[in-house]
């Protein structure tokens, strides 16, 4: 556990019962005294506060013009990121050669610089990737002076307004820069868990009181990873390492929304990001395999790494799975041959050398509720 | 009441031994949301894995802890898996042994040598 890194909160994760796991290199609180089950069903039903700071921010700040800096930073991605109107942020994936995704990301416009959010496991790759691709126009600027926090749920906006009353106009993607008494806030109104709310990114000074003052609101609860896993997973939301990975493509994830018509074949900037060959292709003929809903029969979960049948033939892996305290019933997500992926297609998952009956479902199984 | 290093409890019924998990192993597992029991009238090895629980973490399995023949299950986990959580020493009973010889119970822990374990 010495290897472990401490989030800036970590005392504050300890005083509030937290019990803290190994998690991407950092000691990470998975669940609180609430429990993961009750944890997510108070997101759902009021707003958690989830310690996110082991994500990776950068600042992707222009040597010359923002243009030539969003165009190049385009050039890593399938994405639309020229487009992209000022405080905005926007869904981005790395890809690979090969069509496969290095990382899922957000990225935001704000005004003469760029702001990223990527994953823990990936940031220290992904920081390289981006000096290694950007440096001609861009300097790439690791912010390790922060913490970020995640409020989520149906009160986010009642009580994060208390603070900072900005936040109430803002709509799901918006980003603002806001001064307030715990230092200047970087608000995105955006999350993983399907729930309207917030990311914030607060300097390490003012985090801890920030915190606080959530927490002692009734409506805000500190929620960990455990409830933040079944909360994305009930919103059909990619964990990357298991929905996602240099192996799937975009296409084949069902990520084709993030793939704005600009780099589609016939867009304004088609193509011109890494593995545009497959991907292009896919999007033009479909993918061999995808990502689907599954919903298994009765209350047994089926999880990562169950495979799963059609008749006697294999035809396909489930990547993410488990119980969905909202939905009240065991969901998973995975990848199945393309003529086995319409919803309604009924399969069979091998549990402890049973096959069970599992069928493809729509996603998300939660319905979302973010404020457009 | 004895105990497993599997952190089952087995208590004595008249010639019956019922086993359930401690309070320590239902909090270990978080929340459970599935309980998968034995057929009754079922012949066990002890080590034989009887029941699957599963919580919002992790599956687990509960061994027979000795040999003999499962006489009865409780068929509330089924609806109700949150009984584990709620009561793991009294209502959330898994299932009901018959032995030939109870002594065999004799050789597992009892409550202090359990929270010794436990720490």
């Amino acid at each position: 556990m010495s290897d472990l890194l401490r989030l800036g909160l970590n005392d504050l994760h300890e005083e509030l019962g937290g019990k803290m796991v190994p998690f991407a290199g950092y000691s990470m609180p998975v669940q609180y005294p609430m429990g993961v089950l009750k944890e997510h069903l108070h997101t759902r039903a009021a707003a958690g506060l989830f310690d996110v700071s082991h994500m990776g921010q950068v600042i992707l700040r222009p040597k010359g013009s923002y243009e030539a800096t969003a165009l190049d930073f385009e050039r890593l991605m399938p994405v639309d990121v020229a487009g992209l109107a000022e405080g905005r942020q926007r869904y981005g994936l790395f890809t690979n050669d090969a069509g496969g995704i290095l990382d899922d990301l957000m990225f935001a416009n704000r005004g003469d610089h760029l702001f990223v959010v990527v994953n823990a496991a990936c940031k220290a790759a992904d920081i390289a990737h981006m000096q290694a691709h950007l440096s001609g126009t861009t300097e790439v600027l690791p912010v390790t002076d922060r913490a970020l926090l995640a409020l989520q749920g149906p009160a986010a906006e009642a009580a994060l307004a208390r603070l900072v009353p900005q936040v109430a106009a803002m709509r799901f993607m918006d980003v603002a820069q806001v001064p307030t008494v715990f230092g200047e806030l970087w608000i995105s109104r955006s999350g993983y868990t399907g729930e309207d709310g917030y990311e914030i990114s607060v300097p390490d000074g003012g985090a801890e009181g920030l915190a606080r003052a959530l927490l002692a609101m009734a409506e805000v609860a500190p929620i960990g990873l455990g409830a933040r896993d079944s909360l994305r997973l009930e919103a059909g939301l990619c964990l990357y390492g298991h929905d996602i990975d240099e192996t799937t493509s975009p296409v084949e994830a069902g990520l084709t929304w993030a793939i704005q018509k600009a780099r589609r074949a016939g867009g304004a900037r088609e193509g011109g990001f890494p593995g545009s060959a497959r991907i292009l292709r896919e999007l033009a003929e479909g993918p061999a395999r995808r990502r689907v809903g599954l919903r298994p029969e009765g209350r047994a979960p089926m999880r990562e790494g169950v495979e799963l049948y059609a008749g006697e033939t294999a035809v396909g892996r489930i990547t993410s799975g488990g119980f969905g305290p909202s939905v009240e019933a065991p969901v998973a997500m995975g990848y199945v041959a393309a003529d086995h992926a319409a919803t309604g297609t009924a399969l069979a998952g091998e549990l402890r050398g049973k096959r069970q009956p599992v069928t493809v479902a729509d996603m998300p199984f939660q319905p979302t509720t973010y404020k457009r | 009441m004895k105990y497993t290093k599997e952190h089952e409890w087995l208590r004595v019924e008249g010639d019956l031994v019922v086993v359930g998990i401690t309070e320590h192993a239902a909090e270990a597992l978080g929340d459970v949301v599935f309980v998968e029991l034995p057929e009754p009238e079922t012949q066990v090895g002890a080590g034989d894995e009887v029941c699957v629980i599963e919580s919002v973490k992790a599956a687990s399995d509960i061994l027979a802890p000795v040999e003999g023949e499962i006489v009865a299950v409780n068929e509330k986990l089924a609806d109700n898996p949150g009984l584990v959580n709620e009561d793991p020493l009294g209502e959330a009973w898994f299932f009901k042994m018959k032995l030939d010889d109870l002594s065999v119970l004799d050789d597992f822990m009892d409550e202090d040598e359990y929270k010794e374990l436990i720490g």
